[in-house]
């Protein structure tokens, strides 16, 4: 599984603060603590309050501030283009571009982006039209991004869809679609495509948020999740990964298998 | 029609461990692939063949081992004089006269014996304790300060005794054989208390127990097979060299110990016996491990032949 840590995002305040000041200190604190807690990326968002002229400025320094601080790669998350290409240029490693739709003018635009850069990227099962309700349908326009991925010289394996979830207190249909979803996906590809998805949002302003998280998780990695955007501060969530792996068989028994997973070496 | 050869590429490589010093010092692991795929990964060092020497006269060896060790075997150091000579790559000295049933000798007596074997051979030891857990603490303990420095391998650690003797390792500078009951779980934690003591991982050998042919082969293959990919695939608990004691599973069977005479149509006994014991190294050698005891230096020449034409 994948760990993708979500806390280095202008959505939280004490990040915004740090990009408007550039002070590097919390940007650092996050990195380093999402790197011992197991990530495996850190994702990188400036946030939507601020101005779009000022993204890909913050975005560079994010990614520079972070990998100065810890050697993990950033899974690049923006609409705006201009800022993933700022966030492209900082980066060392292979960077995970953070995301196209299924918009056949930004699949044009990411694809060869990510192929120049030697980037991996994940797709959002959505369209302009926005993200439809069936499984059957994210599997379609998850279908397109893989396409289109096939015939320019993509790897796939470096291609990631994500199914995409709603907080379950306003969309409570669409999580049973997006298991099912993940589930499809794996079968639209031989090897089969990966799947990532950003799990805070399927609690987004409900009680029980961790509960929540995590019990979605567990039950998406079932249907063969490779990856998650989520919250590494959350202990019990990472307990539940440990497990699934271990029920899953992707990871050998043993009764330190909690302590085997959290440690980072 | 041209045909695409499939590679497989793992995540991570078995640890290298080295046994011995100076130039007769050996290394085993260090694969990125399965076992003599040499097309598809490293395989930078062949398995290793060692030959048993015992502290006490064995009661119950067949006459067609004893007799490749005539006038050696109440003096281990000639006996393993004699398995040098015989082309060994490793003495493996199995302490069995601290058994209990046996002489309970005293670990002062076992680390003399050990430091009489080293002194007589050039090439590195492996050690092996009665199987008593309590008493192989006392003498394995004892034995690594009298041989601190040489880098032998010794064993065998259990879940219930690796505590000292994971000390005793660590503090006089040699590797451990870590034991298990046929059981990848066990293995797997019994590797993660040892590393979490601060012995590194490349000083430590799995031990999963085997079963020779007929007598369990296949289940200790797939058990070594398992640990073999999940070590390859990542899991660093598991991505240690494989030690098999071939010999002392092969030379109870009744296939390698009945005589001519008592089973004629078996055919003549040494070779059978030989043959035994290669085709369990040969096979479990497919499976990952890397470092086979054996007991007749028959079995140790055909192994190590065919070992040689397969890592050409």
């Amino acid at each position: 599984m994948i760990l993708i840590g979500e806390r280095i995002n202008g959505m939280f305040g004490d990040v915004r603060e740090a990009i408007l000041s550039r002070d590097p200190e919390p940007v650092r604190r996050w990195a380093m603590r999402q790197y011992q807690r197991r990530a495996d990326y850190l994702d990188i968002s400036t946030g939507p309050s601020l101005e779009a002229g000022d993204q890909p400025g913050a975005m560079e320094w994010l990614v520079r501030t972070a990998q100065d601080t810890v050697d993990l790669p950033c899974c690049l998350d923006s609409t705006n283009p201009e800022a993933i290409l700022a966030g492209l240029e900082a980066h060392r490693g292979k960077a995970l571009i953070n995301s196209t739709t299924a918009d056949q003018w930004k699949i044009d635009l990411f694809l060869p982006m990510a192929l120049k850069y030697g980037a991996a990227l994940i797709g959002l099962a959505m369209n302009e039209k926005g993200v439809p309700k069936s499984a059957g349908d994210r599997a379609a326009l998850a279908m397109e991004i893989i396409v289109n991925a096939d015939a320019c010289g993509f790897p796939l394996e470096d291609l990631y869809l994500d199914p995409l979830d709603l907080p379950c207190n306003v969309g409570q249909e669409h999580c049973p679609e997006v298991i099912e979803a993940i589930r499809w996906i794996k079968t639209l590809a031989d090897p089969p495509p990966r799947t990532a998805l950003g799990l805070s949002n399927v609690s987004q302003r409900c009680a029980d948020r961790q509960l929540l998280n995590r019990t979605f998780l567990v039950m998406c990695m079932a249907a063969g999740l490779d990856a998650a955007i989520i919250n590494l501060d959350d202990d019990e969530l990472l307990k539940a990964v440990a497990a699934s792996n271990v029920l899953l068989n992707r990871e050998i028994y043993c009764d330190s298998f909690v302590m085997t997973f959290k440690n980072r070496d | 029609m041209a045909v695409n050869i499939i590679k497989e590429k793992y995540s991570n490589r078995i640890s290298e461990v080295v046994i011995g010093t100076g130039p007769k010092a050996v290394k085993v692991g260090g694969d990125s692939t399965l076992p003599f795929l040499l097309f598809e990964g490293e395989m930078p060092n062949r398995p290793l063949a060692a030959l048993e020497v015992w502290d006490i006269e064995p009661k119950h060896w067949p006459e067609i081992l004893t007799s490749e060790f005539k006038g050696v075997l109440s003096n281990p150091a000639a006996w393993a004089g004699k398995c040098e000579e015989y082309g060994a790559d490793l003495i493996c000295l199995t302490l069995a006269g601290s058994h209990p049933d046996n002489l309970d000798s005293s670990p002062a007596q076992c680390a003399e014996t050990a430091r009489a074997v080293a002194d007589a051979v050039k090439v590195p030891l492996i050690i092996i304790g009665c199987g008593v857990e309590e008493k192989d603490v006392q003498v394995i303990g004892e034995v690594c300060r009298v041989l601190e420095g040489r880098n032998c391998l010794v064993g065998c650690a259990k879940p219930d005794n690796y505590k000292t003797i994971t000390a005793s390792c660590i503090v006089h500078g040699h590797s451990l054989i870590a034991s298990n009951p046929l059981d990848i779980n066990i293995a797997k934690q019994l590797n993660i208390l040892v590393t979490e003591m601060g012995l590194p991982s490349n000083r430590i050998v799995i031990d999963p127990l085997v079963g020779s042919l007929g007598y369990g082969l296949e289940y200790a293959y797939s058990i070594m097979e398992r640990i073999r990919i999940s070590g390859l695939s990542g899991d660093k608990m598991l991505a240690m060299p494989v030690f098999c004691q071939i010999g002392q599973e092969v030379w109870k069977t009744k296939e390698a110990g009945s005589t001519v005479e008592e089973t004629p149509e078996w055919g003549d006994q040494a070779r059978r016996a030989v043959m035994w014991e290669v085709v369990t190294a040969a096979t479990l050698a497919q499976a990952g491990g890397s470092i086979m005891v054996m007991r007749h230096p028959a079995s140790l020449k055909q192994f190590l032949a065919h070992v040689e034409n397969l890592m050409e």
